[in-house]
């Protein structure tokens, strides 16, 4: 369909050259959009029909009663959009099948696929009415092809930034959800730290610490960084930037969770820690966090509690 | 605007209210100094929740102003910042590491009570 288009054209316009009776673009367009409108039940049908011979049936998904709406509706928002030059109707409706798109319910592949084969129809109608005259064909297709074009970006476009928005917010969800701040006691709150810190990660993770210090009244923070891979210096920045910005609100700030390893880092890159107060793993930093509180755990059943260590 | 001192032996109590000029940061400095010697007051609570913007100027001068009162067996607690305002005094490396903070007034009051009574400590 396409190389046939384009070849039609390419005679077309070495005819068009020494003709100087073309008709104006505005009066064809207008006579198209008539027939386009005039035959649209028929060419609906075939649309339809073309769409479930093929593998582009996206009405599958559709309720029956939408099934019969919904090709009306691009059918009729497509010629719109050539009648009047404008395309808020493409966009519009190509915006309600991306959001289909983006929750699983319609593939995508299918939606574009049935695009096309609009195209497609529109363009074979479009033949047989200009069969007779080639050189009103080509200014037909030359009036015709830039919209479709347009309305297939437009279509494309609204599914790109629909599965953008979608993926933009699942990072978001899953960035708050990474770094939650926990209430063990009164006054105070633990912050497990875990995956990649990178500068912006830190900001956000500083923000919902003293959002949380606020609200909870914290005096004490422990920070374990156990399910932290690798700290360099960067890392390590914006741990004391966490910890100095804590400090401002009051609160003490105990780092837990350095392991071997990590510890060999900061030493060796030659990383200041020495301002923050660490502590090996979260049970002891909470055991120092209680003892800064006034806390004392006693075990009520001193038979049935573990042995310390064991 | 000059910061009102509010007396609440044995501390004093300075209340920022608006944003501070310089000039106010020294008439702060110079009342607090002169009302901790005739009240004999043990600490300072100088409350700048209603502050959103802390520059460098700000924060020397409270950091100076602690040190001073600490001279005079005074100890200085800055209640109250805001935590945006804490966020962009750290970017800006302005962390105020000498100075005890608290989050609010309440808290600054608490520790101060807590403390034992002598010389004022070194901060955190």
């Amino acid at each position: 369909m396409v190389s046939v288009t384009t070849t039609a054209k390419t005679k077309g316009s070495v005819s068009r050259n020494g003709d100087s009776t073309a008709v104006s673009p505005g009066t064809l367009k207008d006579e198209l959009v008539a027939y386009l409108r005039q035959d649209r039940e028929k060419l609906r049908g075939e649309w339809v029909q073309a769409m479930t011979a093929s593998d582009h049936l996206w009405l599958d998904s559709l309720t029956s009663a939408e099934q019969q709406l919904e090709p009306v509706k691009i059918y009729d928002a497509c010629l719109d959009c050539l009648e009047s030059g404008n395309y808020r109707g493409a966009k519009e409706f190509a915006e309600r099948m991306a959001r289909r798109a983006a929750v699983g319910v319609m593939s995508s592949e299918r939606f574009l696929g049935g695009m096309l084969k609009l195209r497609d129809v529109y363009g074979h109608s479009l033949f047989r009415r200009f069969l007779k005259e080639p050189d009103r064909l080509n200014d037909a297709l030359g009036v015709f092809e830039p919209v479709v074009n347009q309305i297939l970006v437009i279509v494309a476009m609204a599914f790109i930034t629909e599965r953008e928005r979608v993926m933009h917010q699942q990072q978001e969800a899953i960035r708050e959800l990474s770094t939650p701040v926990l209430q063990v006691r009164d006054g105070l709150l633990i912050l497990p730290i875990i995956g990649l810190i990178d500068s912006d990660r830190a900001r956000q993770l500083t923000e919902q610490l003293l959002d949380a210090i606020r609200e909870f009244r914290a005096r004490v923070v422990v920070m374990d960084i156990t399910g932290v891979a690798a700290v360099d210096s960067k890392v390590a920045n914006h741990l004391i930037q966490t910890v100095d910005a804590a400090r401002l609100l009051g609160t003490t700030v105990i780092l837990t969770g350095v392991s071997p390893a990590t510890a060999q880092t900061i030493v060796t890159i030659g990383v200041d820690l020495s301002r923050i107060q660490t502590v090996g793993d979260l049970q002891g930093g909470i055991d120092l966090a209680d003892r800064l509180l006034g806390y004392r755990v006693i075990a009520a059943d001193p038979v049935a509690a573990p042995a310390p260590g064991a | 605007m000059p910061v009102p001192i509010l007396a609440q032996a044995p501390y004093l109590i300075a209340s920022v209210q608006s944003a501070l000029t310089d000039a106010d940061l020294i008439g702060l400095q110079n009342g607090l100094l002169d009302q901790a010697k005739r009240r004999r007051c043990r600490g300072v609570v100088v409350d700048v929740t209603a502050l959103d913007v802390m520059d460098s100027f700000s924060t020397r001068t409270l950091q100076s102003l602690a040190a001073m009162l600490r001279l005079r067996g005074v100890e200085t607690v800055i209640a109250g910042i805001q935590p945006n305002v804490a966020m962009a005094m750290v970017q800006l490396g302005l962390s105020m590491p000498d100075v005890r903070t608290a989050l609010d007034l309440d808290e600054g009051l608490a520790y101060l009570q807590a403390r034992p009574h002598g010389s004022a400590g070194r901060g955190q």
